[in-house]
């Protein structure tokens, strides 16, 4: 009963939040909306029994993915608005399409069935007495250790020939150097700017010059540490 | 679940995350550290390998048997000399990057797994742990255009081969219920009728790994990829991984799939004729040496595969021979390839070898040792490589295979000797720069082999045979 009343709940509010998604005019709100709709997602799993598949959705999608989305709309310039300018124009034709893949698709469910023998054929049936996640984790930790080992070598390679291929050591690259950094003494002040103007260069505090040891040399591009 | 057996395995992957620690932490350029580092590990695992039992481990998706450790050994050899090749290359083009070194461990890693694989699970990620760094290689001279193109055009083709491989495994494993060698090798050896969807996997397989050996009509991708990476490379790509191919192909065919011969028999001597045949012509026209070996590369698989196809137990051993000679050949034209510079410049035209036999007699009579072999006339080792997978296809009644193989060989006796005549016949085009210790010291040890192998075969023959055993048990 109270499982009914939360699985209604947590549907009525996805389907909501997924028809706010594509509706809102800030994309920024789409995002946000879209947030909700995988928390309600993650509810309906956990209703159903899956609570690992719960987890992933609320670490994976929320977690990673919709902060990717919410950089890369604030960070693209998109003009949503022009995007949406022929949607009076398309949306009958698009109606159509779509009205026929769901006739398409009722068809197809309305003579689905299991074979008969499918549940036999399941190589790895439900384990008693353990969480799902317990069962995922041991035939991805302990059955495949191996291929999941190997998986974990591919990706490291990945990332060698990414770096390998793309990173390039500019001259000028500014370097965190933590020693120096803690071994500062010099007591750090505040400045303030003039309003409105902005930052110009003398109100970046630079730390101290080193104690000049010897005569100034002329500056040279070799040999330079950066 | 037994993980002590994969040792090797463990050992050097763990040597390369420590590798790639002690590369990426210090300030200074580590590639010569890395690189004698790399070389250690090889010699560890090689270590491993030699004292590995027989067995299966991880629930039947490794296995360890006499075949695993004679082609793992050979691929950490052909590694480590091809390595040592690319030490001097390297820094004199630029490259010496520490991630080089570390990225040949992981690659021989890749393809120790996919010799050791007995699940096609494994055989796949050994597949492409030994593929994704080699893409990256290809293209690690990456300000130069024709580098980053070999990189780019590896890259496509070997991820539509890999996916083809990946969709003709998915077939077997739905049509046949396993993905587990053994229990393919049961279900499919028990005489029952063989159901049409493993065929096509199978078909979509051995698409797969000729695309991997290069062998005809998968093997376009071979001349651009030699020409445009970086010689240093193609060093390693043109000896160890080839080692590594072949004993994937060699482990798939005679041990799951081994009760389907007659089902891929004629597609293994399809692509082996053909392979004789387009390497032999194609490579006549070729000045640049570099596209010349790749040629030589795919004439040289078609011979592998002729022993493959005839599948008995003679024709596998030729097989197993005729990659340890190969190895040594083609490392030692290698090792002449990467010392090809002139006033500090990579030449790599078969002209730029003129005079070669009056500027640096040395090189030029390892190079003659090597083309004679590759051409197949005896006493060098490159004829009785041939002899070995010959004799069991004319004694298994392969007529037009043997034909083809001799026919073909006598036709690529011509641009191997045309090397030899532009060493020792044609003007002097300038000495070529001092060759370094590296290449001196790989250049002798092929030569050697290359040389006097006629004089002690046995214990190459022996291991062969062991290892045959292993595999047909």
């Amino acid at each position: 009963m109270i499982a009914g009343l939360a699985f209604y709940f947590f549907a009525f509010i996805l389907i909501a939040s997924a028809v706010t998604v594509v509706t809102a005019r800030n994309p920024v709100h789409s995002v946000i909306w879209l947030i909700a709709a995988f928390f309600n997602a993650a509810a309906l799993f956990l209703i159903a029994g899956a609570e690992f598949l719960a987890m992933i959705l609320v670490i994976v999608y929320v977690g990673a993915v919709a902060v990717l989305f919410l950089f890369v709309v604030m960070m693209l310039d998109v003009d949503f608005a022009q995007l949406r300018e022929g949607v009076q124009r398309y949306a009958p034709i698009g109606a159509v399409v779509g009205g026929i893949l769901f006739l398409e698709l009722l068809l197809v469910l309305s003579v689905w069935r299991f074979a008969p023998d499918a549940a036999a054929l399941r190589m790895a049936p439900m384990p008693e007495g353990i969480t799902n996640t317990e069962a995922i984790g041991r035939i991805l930790y302990t059955d495949h250790i191996y291929l999941f080992q190997i998986s974990g070598l591919i990706l490291l390679v990945a990332m060698i020939g990414a770096i390998v291929l793309t990173l390039r050591e500019r001259p000028g690259t500014k370097r965190q150097d933590v020693a120096t950094q803690i071994a500062r003494t010099s007591t750090v002040a505040m400045a303030r700017p003039e309003l409105g103007e902005g930052i110009r260069r003398e109100d970046i505090l630079r730390p101290l010059p080193p104690p000049a040891k010897e005569a100034p040399k002329p500056v040279t591009h070799e040999g330079g540490h950066h | 679940m037994n993980w002590t057996l994969a040792l090797p395995e463990i050992v050097l992957a763990l040597s390369g995350l420590a590798i790639l620690v002690a590369g990426v932490l210090p300030r200074r350029d580590m590639t010569f550290p890395c690189t004698m580092m790399v070389l250690g590990a090889f010699l560890l695992a090689g270590a491993f390998v030699l004292a590995q039992p027989d067995g299966m481990a991880f629930a039947g998706q490794y296995i360890a048997d006499a075949f695993a450790r004679f082609m793992k050994v050979l691929v950490l050899a052909g590694a480590a000399l091809a390595l040592l090749l690319a030490l001097d290359w390297n820094r004199a083009e630029g490259l010496s990057r520490f991630e080089y070194p570390v990225l040949v461990l992981f690659a021989t890693l890749g393809m120790m797994v996919m010799i050791s694989a007995n699940d096609l699970m494994s055989l796949y990620l050994g597949l492409e742990l030994l593929s994704l760094p080699l893409y990256v290689m290809a293209a690690f001279h990456r300000d130069n255009a024709r580098s980053s193109e070999a990189g780019l055009k590896y890259f496509v083709l070997g991820a539509l081969s890999s996916g083809l491989m990946l969709y003709g495994m998915s077939l077997v494993y739905g049509f046949a219920g396993t993905t587990n060698f053994a229990q393919l090798g049961q279900t499919l050896g028990g005489g029952a009728p063989i159901s049409a969807g493993v065929v096509v996997g199978i078909v979509f397989i051995i698409t797969g790994l000729c695309f991997k050996v290069a062998a005809v009509p998968f093997h376009m991708w071979t001349p651009d990829v030699y020409e445009g990476a970086p010689t240093s490379v193609v060093a390693y790509f043109a000896t160890a991984t080839k080692v590594g191919a072949i004993a994937a192909i060699v482990r798939v065919l005679s041990g799951p799939f081994g009760g389907a011969v007659d089902q891929w028999q004629q597609v293994i001597v399809l692509a082996s004729i053909a392979s004789m045949i387009l390497g032999a012509f194609a490579a006549i026209g070729q000045t640049n040496i570099k596209r010349l070996m790749a040629y030589s590369w795919i004439s040289h698989t078609g011979f592998v595969l002729m022993g493959l196809a005839v599948g008995t137990e003679a024709g596998l051993r030729g097989v197993l021979i005729y990659t340890p000679i190969y190895l040594m050949m083609s490392l030692g034209a290698f090792s002449v390839l990467v010392a090809m510079r002139r006033n500090g410049r990579a030449v790599e035209n078969i002209q730029d070898l003129a005079g070669l036999g009056r500027t640096d007699p040395a090189m030029a009579l390892g190079m003659a040792i090597f083309m004679f072999a590759m051409a197949g006339i005896p006493p060098l080792s490159g004829f009785f490589a041939k002899l070995y997978v010959l004799l069991p296809a004319v004694e298994a009644g392969f007529w037009l295979m043997a034909v083809v193989a001799v026919l073909s060989s006598v036709v690529s006796a011509y641009y191997y000797l045309r090397v030899v005549k532009v060493m020792y016949f044609d003007h002097p085009a300038g000495a070529l720069d001092a060759r370094t210790a590296g290449v001196s010291f790989v250049l002798a040890g092929t030569g050697l082999f290359t040389m006097f192998f006629f004089l002690m075969p046995a214990p190459l023959l022996a291991a062969a045979r062991q290892a045959v055993a292993a595999l047909i048990g």
